[in-house]
């Protein structure tokens, strides 16, 4: 049976490719993939050309089973199809689409070669159907593989973004922290935090926390031991930017930092200044016509 | 401050369950719960109260429970409005709650303030725990 369908299947894919292919494009135009301006014609046409030619081959050389070995450059076909779909930002069902869309055209020309076979045509139908379907669970898993990769790098980035260690002046570093503190964050902070007090010869950090949403706990403990490293290390911390609402919260939690703490960074600045006997003067009044 | 059993009649008008899985749920549940206090008009001290008791007791359900769930509930009794938060586990239960509730007690490795803490951030707050059965814990905070 599944042997008599997957015969039919091979014979119609190869000998009716062309009206296959044509068809094909007019439904992938039709269903809207060229509308979006994602992709030229060119490419589409190319793309299908392509993958049909290929499942005609693997069609010929093994059976309608996509995991089997003959279908290996098919499957790299569509998966680089879905990553390159993934990065241009097509939807889910677009890149889906492009392969479930085939079997229309596959069907009515099975039908048109098996009108007088019911039998063969069923099985031809279950095989194509079953054949496609596989290929487009494919295709999605690499769509959101590559999805994935996207967003897995996208937080790599933003992790090592948003903690820069800047150096205000000879001996004055600034950790300015934004965002969600969590252990493995706090870790990079930490390292980065330390070999810039080793490397600038830091007396002084000032950690601020501005961009820090919420301070609980665990922030606070987290914030606790890298002031420990840092007075390990010779230099002593200053903490800045703690709003009003987040100071009263820290009271309540019961949350002692034990350390110097400025409500402004340029307050901070101005502190760590005067402790390593320097002091910031204007050298001329300001003109009321200065420009 | 009022200890009662955390305003169990009082009309909800809004709620919703967050799982609490990892440590990206706590996150996750932090921001619910500042867009639900500011829905129930609270003020910025008041949001920052309860959204960092809710971070306390989130990770106690994570760290100490194994994971659970959280009900935000958005209440409304006449002209007040607030919110309240009800953390469950299925965790091995806190044998002995006063110690627990006790200023830098803990079983972990953390600063042992966050569950005495979140009850001192919230106007109500109730906790039930069975040894080998679980721990619920609920706040509420009002305008």
């Amino acid at each position: 049976m599944a042997n008599e369908g997957t015969g039919a299947l091979v014979r119609v894919v190869s000998e009716e490719e062309g009206t296959i292919l044509t068809e094909w494009l007019g439904l992938l135009k039709s269903g809207g993939a060229l509308q979006t301006g994602r992709i030229r014609e060119a490419e589409l046409q190319t793309q299908a050309k392509t993958v049909l030619g290929q499942l005609r081959d693997a069609l010929a050389s093994g059976g309608s089973n996509a995991d089997l070995e003959a279908y290996a450059t098919l499957r790299d076909t569509l998966g680089e199809i879905s990553r390159s779909r993934a990065i241009q930002g097509f939807t889910p069902t677009d890149t889906a689409n492009f392969v479930l869309s085939l079997k229309e055209p596959i069907f009515s020309s099975l039908s048109r070669s098996h009108a007088n076979d019911a039998k063969t045509l069923a099985a031809a139908i279950l095989s194509t159907s079953h054949l496609l379907d596989q290929l487009s669970l494919h295709t999605m898993e690499v769509f959101l593989q590559s999805r994935e990769d996207v967003i897995g790098r996208q937080g790599q980035e933003i992790a090592e973004l948003s903690t820069p260690v800047v150096r205000l002046w000879d001996g004055i570093l600034a950790l300015p922290l934004i965002g969600t503190l969590d252990s493995a964050r706090t870790g990079v902070v930490m390292e980065n935090l330390l070999q810039a007090i080793v490397d600038e010869e830091a007396e002084i950090a000032i950690i601020d926390i501005t961009g820090v949403p919420t301070v609980d706990t665990l922030v606070a403990q987290h914030l606790l031991k890298a002031i420990a490293a840092a007075r390990l290390m010779g230099a002593d911390c200053i903490i800045s930017g703690i709003r009003p609402q987040i100071a009263q919260t820290m009271v309540h939690l019961g949350v002692e930092l034990n350390v110097v703490s400025k409500a402004t960074l340029a307050d901070a600045f101005a502190l760590a200044l005067r402790r390593t006997g320097r002091t910031v003067v204007r050298k001329q009044p300001v003109s009321p016509s200065a420009s | 401050m009022r200890m009662t059993k955390t305003g169990a009649r009082v009309p909800v008008t809004r709620t919703e369950t967050l799982p609490i899985r990892s440590g990206d749920d706590v996150v996750r549940i932090r921001q619910a719960v500042r867009t639900r206090a500011i829905e129930a008009g609270l003020g910025l001290v008041d949001q920052t109260k309860i959204v960092t008791a809710a971070s306390e007791l989130a990770r106690n359900a994570l760290d100490y429970g194994g994971g659970g769930e959280v009900r935000v509930d958005v209440l409304q009794e006449g002209m007040r409005k607030g919110v309240r938060l009800s953390f469950s586990d299925q965790g091995p239960g806190i044998p002995d709650i006063q110690k627990a509730l006790t200023d830098h007690y803990t079983t972990g490795g953390g600063l042992g303030l966050g569950l005495g803490g979140a009850k001192r951030l919230s106007n109500e707050f109730h906790i039930e725990s069975a040894v080998g059965v679980g721990t619920r814990v609920t706040i509420a905070r009002w305008k």
